[in-house]
């Protein structure tokens, strides 16, 4: 009989001791080539009260679609100092704030395209199991033939997008929200 | 200070390879239990000489291990009389976003275990018991430590997330 996967448990309250070595807000030092990204967002429950002890990763390619990854055979350059994976916990607002580059698309299943996103791990206390999102950036064409955002019913796809912030060139905002009518879409799996 | 332990183990996917070269982080109480933490509260000591972090990347066969205190039990005020077991939080990656696990290991013969409410969220009661470590006379060092084995189980590579959501 194969071994039976190790199951999940809660991160807890105290996840800072082990979690905050790696943690990681800015993914792209200034001579990473891409378009520069300043993602600022919140984790709020199902009545908008901020969570401040949740911890979010990130993960992306870089600026052409390119994952750092052995298993990412395309032939397309990877960029020296890129980290491509975010980690940060939630200050006592609930906020969380990221520094990257926008990612290029990158292939999906049965040769579609994905259109950029960063792919989000959500871990807090009181969760067994972690929740896994995606966020999509304002205005990308792709987003109309992307083979996971196709898949959202129409009207919450926009949970998974993020808005044009209102500072500076680059600034987007985008809220989880863990329960209610806005909850942000979670993926099983 | 505290009951001197090696935690080690082996880390493998679901067709039993090991996982290599991957990122192990851990966490715990000190044997008081009580965490280096500001939120934590407990009327406890906080021992100067512990921090209850580690860190480790598995080697070629998948093998970790930690030299470490058996962390204590403490009251955490969820109902009445609620104490939690004695355990140290895991946080593992593994190659792939499917194989990101984070998790809590136990000792044997807890008798906090059978009433933990956070043990018991696991439902699957063989999946409960695979959270806790054996003792193993193999790992224990003779008038030095006790030794625990935890083997963690990540999920195997092709469960991608990117082709199942609800």
């Amino acid at each position: 009989m194969s071994p039976q996967a190790t199951t999940s448990q809660t991160v807890g309250p105290f996840f800072r001791i082990g979690l905050d070595r790696l943690n990681c807000a800015d993914l792209a030092p200034a001579d990473v080539p891409g378009e520069r990204i300043v993602l600022d967002g919140r984790v709020l429950d199902g009545d908008g009260v901020p969570v401040p002890d949740a911890v979010i990763e990130i993960w992306q390619a870089n600026s052409v679609g390119k994952y750092d990854h052995p298993e990412d055979r395309q032939d397309k350059p990877t960029h020296t100092g890129f980290k491509g994976y975010g980690r940060v916990a939630t200050d006592d607002e609930g906020r969380f704030c990221f520094r990257t580059i926008k990612p290029g698309p990158v292939p999906g299943p049965r040769g579609s395209t994905q259109a950029p996103h960063l792919v989000v791990s959500v871990f807090m206390r009181g969760l067994l199991k972690r929740l896994v999102t995606r966020m999509y950036f304002p205005g990308d064409a792709e987003q109309a033939h992307d083979p996971i955002l196709t898949r959202v019913v129409p009207e919450r796809r926009a949970t998974l997008v993020a808005k044009e912030g209102s500072a500076n060139k680059g600034s987007l905002r985008w809220d989880i929200i863990l329960q209610g009518p806005q909850e942000t879409v979670f993926f099983d799996f | 200070m505290g009951e001197r332990i090696i935690v080690a183990g082996r880390v493998l996917d679901e067709d039993a390879r090991p996982v290599r070269r991957t990122l192990v982080e851990l966490w715990q109480a000190n044997a008081a239990g009580r965490y280096l933490h500001p939120l934590d509260q407990h009327d406890a000591p906080l021992d100067p000489n512990f921090t209850g972090l580690g860190s480790a990347l598995t080697d070629d066969e998948g093998r970790y291990r930690f030299v470490t205190i058996k962390p204590g039990c403490y009251p955490w005020r969820n109902h009445h009389n609620a104490w939690r077991p004695a355990h140290i939080h895991f946080s593992l990656f593994g190659p792939a976003l499917a194989t990101r696990l984070v998790t809590q290991m136990y000792f044997p013969g807890d008798p906090l275990l059978a009433s933990d409410p956070i043990f018991n969220c696991t439902a699957d009661a063989d999946a409960r018991q695979r959270l806790i470590a054996h003792f193993d006379w193999d790992s224990t060092i003779p008038e030095t430590a006790l030794g625990y084995q935890f083997d963690i189980i990540l999920r195997g590579r092709e469960q991608t997330p990117l082709e199942h959501r609800d």
